[in-house]
């Protein structure tokens, strides 16, 4: 009898547990719309560009996973380096992303995108897609966005792809092309970054 | 004598994007764990810097000068050059098996010709046939799956690769019908100079469309010339893929071996 009952109540907080993780779960569709919702509502002209760029940058910082983003980018040179090497690489990349990204999205006013499907890759990637509505000075532009889903409950971007074009990979090749132009020293890099993040 | 020397050198290039790309792989999902073959480095980032200074004395400012421009001008013009780069893309969509296409794109090229005055009203839009998309030499040879070789960036034309300056060679061996009737053939209504204003339309009507994106490019990146490649190849990758899934087009392997790192 007792064991009947403890199966029971056990079944419950099973049940319950399952629920709670069911409900903070982030499907990837909602966060991208949310955090497109925050970053046209800081690109608002009421805003001065300064104030722009400090809002996105907050909003980077949340929904990006700069460090992940930093990791792949080294390509395979992340191999090779050592730890200390790691953390100042993630120190400078951080203000180099939040940098340069804030910068590009600043230049943009009230943009308007719309998400319109996402597909599953796996259970750490999901592919949002969404649409970036076109206007008289520009058409209508297809952007992606590879959100990293490990934890269902907070996911994060790793990559946006406009057009079929994508930036990680993008930027991935503009730091090999720097290490390897200065005969494979990852310093080289380090430099110009800390001259890029001035 | 021209048409020998052309043959010659496009067989060359071929055969050495072959034996460039000797593991026989074309997997375009796969494509960017493979690193970049820029084998002429050095006189291509020389032929950046001076494409880049001609852009900036020449090109940017006619593009400026275009943007002002009333926008049905700009529409209109742009219309006409698509519309005139179909009669490459048919023989593409052809040469591609994709005979749906090229039935689709030779509607809109009659349509457009005749009813849309020369192209430079999009008629065929109200026929149903909405999303253009161009083809050319390169990306057929890229299609039937010849690898593109070293990167290259021409003078004046701007990046390309081994093959697809093989492809835009066929253009003059008799591959785009409008270089035919203009350059190759006296036919007494068209000469050279149409030719050259087209194409030269072209080039401005592409850099009036970026001029903003190219700037903050240039702006936001630490090596332009790098940034410029790789979105170059990218793009050529997607277009031979002729995919409107991004997903198939994507590397996940880089992306899945940082999560076991």
């Amino acid at each position: 009898m007792i064991s009947k009952k403890f199966l029971v109540f056990f079944t419950f907080i099973i049940i319950s547990i399952l629920n709670i993780n069911y409900s903070y779960a982030l499907e990837p569709d909602v966060f991208v719309q949310s955090t497109v919702n925050r970053a046209s509502e800081a690109l608002n002209n009421k805003y001065s560009k300064k104030e722009k760029i400090d809002k996105l940058k907050v909003i980077a910082s949340e929904a990006v996973d700069i460090n992940g983003i930093g990791f792949y980018t080294l390509g395979a040179y992340r191999k090779n380096i050592s730890d200390d090497q790691i953390k100042q690489y993630n120190i400078l990349f951080k203000k180099y992303f939040l940098k340069s990204f804030a910068s590009r999205l600043a230049e943009y006013s009230n943009p308007e995108i719309e998400v319109v499907s996402k597909k599953k890759l796996n259970k750490n990637y999901t592919m949002v897609n969404s649409i970036l509505v076109g206007t008289e000075q520009r058409p209508e532009v297809k952007i992606d966005w590879r959100i990293y889903t490990k934890n269902p409950k907070s996911p994060l971007i790793r990559d946006l792809i406009i057009e079929g074009l994508s930036l990680a990979r993008t930027q991935k090749e503009e730091f090999a092309s720097i290490i390897q132009s200065n005969d494979g020293d990852i310093n080289a890099l380090f430099e110009t970054l800390k001259e890029f993040i001035k | 004598m021209k048409k020998l020397l052309i043959t010659s050198l496009i067989s060359f290039m071929l055969t050495s994007i072959v034996s460039a790309d000797t593991d026989g792989e074309n997997n375009l999902s796969k494509v960017d764990s493979k690193p970049v073959k820029d084998c002429f480095e050095n006189i291509n980032r020389a032929t950046f810097k001076f494409n880049k200074s001609l852009d900036l004395a020449i090109f940017e400012p006619v593009a400026k000068l275009y943007r002002t421009l009333p926008s049905p001008v700009r529409v209109g013009t742009s219309n006409v050059l698509d519309n005139l780069s179909n009669l490459v893309t048919i023989p593409n969509n052809i040469l591609q098996g994709d005979f749906k296409k090229a039935g689709e794109n030779t509607v809109r090229l009659v349509v457009n010709t005749t009813v849309g005055v020369v192209g430079i009203f999009d008629m065929a839009e109200s026929f149903g046939l909405t999303d253009y998309e161009k083809e050319d030499y390169g990306q057929t040879f890229g299609a039937m799956g010849v690898g593109e070789g070293c990167y290259l960036v021409l003078p004046i034309l701007g990046p390309s690769t081994v093959r697809d300056t093989a492809g835009s060679l066929v253009n003059l061996l008799g591959g785009d019908a409008w270089y035919n009737v203009s350059v190759k053939n006296d036919t007494k209504h068209f000469d050279d100079t149409d030719y050259y204003s087209t194409r030269a339309g072209t080039g401005v009507d592409f850099r009036a469309k970026n001029i903003d994106s190219l700037e903050n490019l240039e702006k936001n990146s630490m090596d332009f010339y790098a940034s410029v490649r790789s979105l170059y190849l990218q793009d050529r990758q997607q277009k031979i893929a002729n995919s409107n899934s991004v997903t198939e087009t994507q590397n996940d392997s880089a992306w899945e071996e940082i999560e076991a790192q």
